[in-house]
């Protein structure tokens, strides 16, 4: 008998099977039977378990929560509510309201030929093969997060790139949670699929309202094939009652580059479980990622990158700023496999505790199972420096304003990675104000109550 | 009436509960140079910290006013404000926070105490330009992050470049010349001359004569077990090089 936190997911798709199956494609009706055994089996993690020394999963998708099964639509009105605080970060962007993807003109009309975002049904009309290839082939099986979401799942959204093609102007994928009078679940599924030497940016936003305590579960999935480059940015900058379950994994082929990152501005508990998989030879992963946590927050972060190919390069440097009652966590693995000669492999992870009420916990782990490879690891957490601080006091500098800049400044080479120009300027701002204590909404993207549930009745499950 | 800058009257001063300073008097005017000299551990950079603020020392008793003000009770960056500078002997490297950054905080936060308008960007880029060439600095390192990778060298025409752009009314110069090559030392003494004016005044902590060949102090004291111990004029830097402080030594612990 499965814990309750699980029980009443299995007892939902049960009872409502029909119409839940009857809103889905096939392909995705197909994987949740076995979705629910796996469930079933495994439960979701607690904290303390292994690997989650802080967030605790099953505390997440305890709650009784709405899932929005009959698709009532979820209106949102992107040309009124698209408003952009910093200049020149030009995006083709598109909405995902809960779990209900509105593509938008840009998306529907603007892109060029080769790259498709649209949704999963969309996509299953016209390319099912790619569907039935890529679709929970991905993520990894044995985790109930990720079972919770194929179990559930009626849509999602496609970015598919056709072999060669580079889109130059980012496409930038808008979450957003709430709206609704209930506690809401919403299921998200992203697969990415880049064909062999193709190339696109994506900018994920994650916006929630504090109406409610929302949970979203969210499942990403992304194939490299050979030579091709993705940038990937995951902002979340949710309300302090929100709750989040990321899944990032990501395979890579031959010479494939990825640049990944993801950080939490604002959030309330969040665990981002990012894997990202080196299978050719010659390919390349830079990841990085900030949080800064206050108030209660948690921002909980695993990363892992598995070397299974010769010659292949990872990078992750992860930093986090706890403040307050905050709570941050780190787990990050390299795992170097037998065969995988001249692997070159780093990871560093910096904190600051910046109270003495605020916790975090960090566990950089370094699996080797090859000779001939350059690895290192790092993890630090500490306090702002206090030379350096009274250094910019005695030139006149404010102990607030002082603390700001030291953190901002701690901040610096993860900003500095990203490497779309606009995005960097915004996040640099972002930060800034997020750290001034100033309410950060990055005011590019649509408030989310801007969106509007269009029947009340079927917000229930 | 008579016109004093600074005036500490007995102060007294330690680090984790000992104490350093024991008793500290210096009257300094508008105008005027003070060298303190003493040996290693005698309390020279305790004093300049205790000055300007370094929360690592704790103030055990006397005063110090500044122009007026009673310095021991405000926070560092207001110290600054009244006019106090000290040029740290180790300067502190902060990456990820750029020079100009960097001053433009400290030169508006100043503006901002005294009611005044933030800079606007070309004059703080102009006030940068002209005050840059006091020292000499490379353009480049006011485009890099505070001190990081300077040399020693630039690191010291940093600080003066700083005390340049806030134009202190008393500057303390803590170990100006440690690290120092002989260009350098000029360069730096030769910035600090070109500051000086009737209204303000320094303060050159040093363990040796040589810096105060360029900067020539109208009053050198001798700080030794936390007290001044000796005071007289420029001669008595140079009877220090030639005697050593062992005839200081000797003579206060034979009063103790």
């Amino acid at each position: 008998m499965a814990d309750n936190s699980v029980q009443q997911y299995l007892d939902l798709w049960r009872e409502n099977r029909e119409l839940l199956e009857a809103k889905a494609p096939a392909f995705m009706n197909a994987a949740r039977h076995e979705a629910a055994s796996i469930l079933a089996a495994t439960g979701f993690p607690r904290k303390g378990d292994e690997g989650y020394a802080e967030a605790d999963i099953d505390a997440i998708f305890g709650p009784d929560l709405g899932v929005n099964i009959a698709r009532v639509p979820f209106r949102v009105d992107p040309s009124g509510a698209f408003r952009c605080s910093v200049p020149n970060i030009s995006t083709l962007t598109g909405f995902i309201a809960n779990d209900i993807f509105a593509a938008g003109d840009a998306l529907s009309h603007r892109l060029p030929e080769g790259v498709k975002v649209c949704s999963m049904a969309q996509a299953w009309q016209e390319n099912p093969e790619l569907l039935e290839k890529y679709y929970n082939r991905i993520a990894p099986q044995a985790n109930g997060a990720v079972a919770l979401n194929t179990l559930l799942a009626q849509d999602g959204v496609l970015v598919h790139v056709k072999r060669g093609v580079r889109l130059e102007k980012p496409v930038q994928l808008v979450n957003i949670l709430g709206g609704a009078n209930v506690p809401m679940l919403a299921i998200r599924r992203l697969l990415v699929v880049l064909e062999e030497n193709s190339s696109i940016k994506l900018l994920l936003c994650d916006h929630s309202d504090d109406v409610q305590p929302n949970v979203s579960d969210a499942v990403v999935e992304v194939h490299l094939a050979a030579g091709s480059n993705l940038q990937m940015y995951d902002m979340e900058e949710s309300s302090s009652v929100t709750s989040r379950y990321a899944n990032i994994s990501v395979c890579q082929e031959r010479d494939s580059h990825l640049l990944l990152n993801v950080s939490t501005l604002r959030c309330g508990t969040t665990r981002n479980d990012i894997r990202v998989s080196l299978d050719g030879e010659g390919a390349v992963c830079r990841m990085s990622g900030m949080a800064i946590s206050d108030g209660s927050q948690l921002a909980d972060t695993s990363a892992t990158v598995l070397h299974n190919a010769p010659r292949c390069v990872s990078n992750q440097t992860f930093k986090y700023i706890v403040d307050e009652n905050g709570r941050g966590a780190f787990q990050g693995l390299i795992r170097v496999a037998e065969g995988a000669h001249h692997t070159e492999a780093y990871q560093n992870n910096r904190n600051i505790l910046a109270a003495r009420t605020a916790t975090m916990h960090t566990q950089p782990q370094l699996e080797i199972y090859c000779d001939d490879v350059k690895c290192s690891h790092g993890a630090a957490t500490g306090q702002i420096d206090p030379r350096a601080m009274f250094y910019m006091q005695s030139r006149g500098i404010p102990q607030s304003e002082a603390r700001t800049m030291l953190m901002q400044a701690f901040m610096a080479d993860v900003i500095d990675g990203v490497a779309i120009d606009a995005l960097r300027d915004r996040l640099r701002h972002l930060v800034e104000r997020r750290l001034c204590g100033i309410q950060a909404t990055c005011g590019s993207c649509v408030p989310a109550q801007a969106m509007k549930c269009v029947n009340k009745e079927a917000e229930d499950d | 009436m008579e016109n004093i800058l600074l005036k500490v009257k007995n102060l007294k001063a330690g680090i984790e509960g000992k104490e350093i300073l024991k008793g500290i008097d210096l009257t300094i005017r508008p105008g005027e140079v003070h060298a303190i000299m003493g040996p290693n551990g005698s309390g020279k950079s305790t004093l300049s910290g205790v000055l300007a603020g370094d929360p690592r020392f704790t103030v055990t008793g006397g005063e110090a006013v500044l122009n007026g003000v009673d310095l021991l009770s405000l926070a560092p960056e207001d110290r600054s404000h009244e006019g106090l500078f000290l040029s740290f002997q180790y300067p502190v490297e902060i990456p990820g926070v750029s020079m100009v950054n960097f001053m433009r905080a400290a030169i508006n936060a100043k503006r901002k105490y005294f009611g005044q308008e933030p800079l606007t960007a070309s004059e703080f880029l102009k006030l940068m330009r002209q005050k840059r060439e006091i020292v000499e600095l490379d353009n480049k390192l006011a485009g890099r992050s505070v001190n990081e990778g300077f040399s020693g060298g630039e690191k010291k025409r940093n600080e003066i470049f700083q005390m340049a752009m806030l134009e202190p009314k008393l500057s303390i110069l803590d170990e100006t010349d440690s690290g120092l090559d002989i260009d350098a030392l000029r360069i730096v003494a030769g910035g600090v001359n070109k500051l000086r004016t009737d209204n303000n005044a320094t303060i050159v902590i040093t363990h040796y004569q040589r810096l105060l060949d360029y900067i020539k102090p109208d009053y050198v004291h001798i700080l030794y077990k936390g007290r001044i111990v000796h005071s007289g004029g420029p001669e008595l830097a140079l009877e220090l090089e030639e005697r050593g402080y062992d005839w200081i030594k000797e003579e206060t612990d034979r009063k103790n």
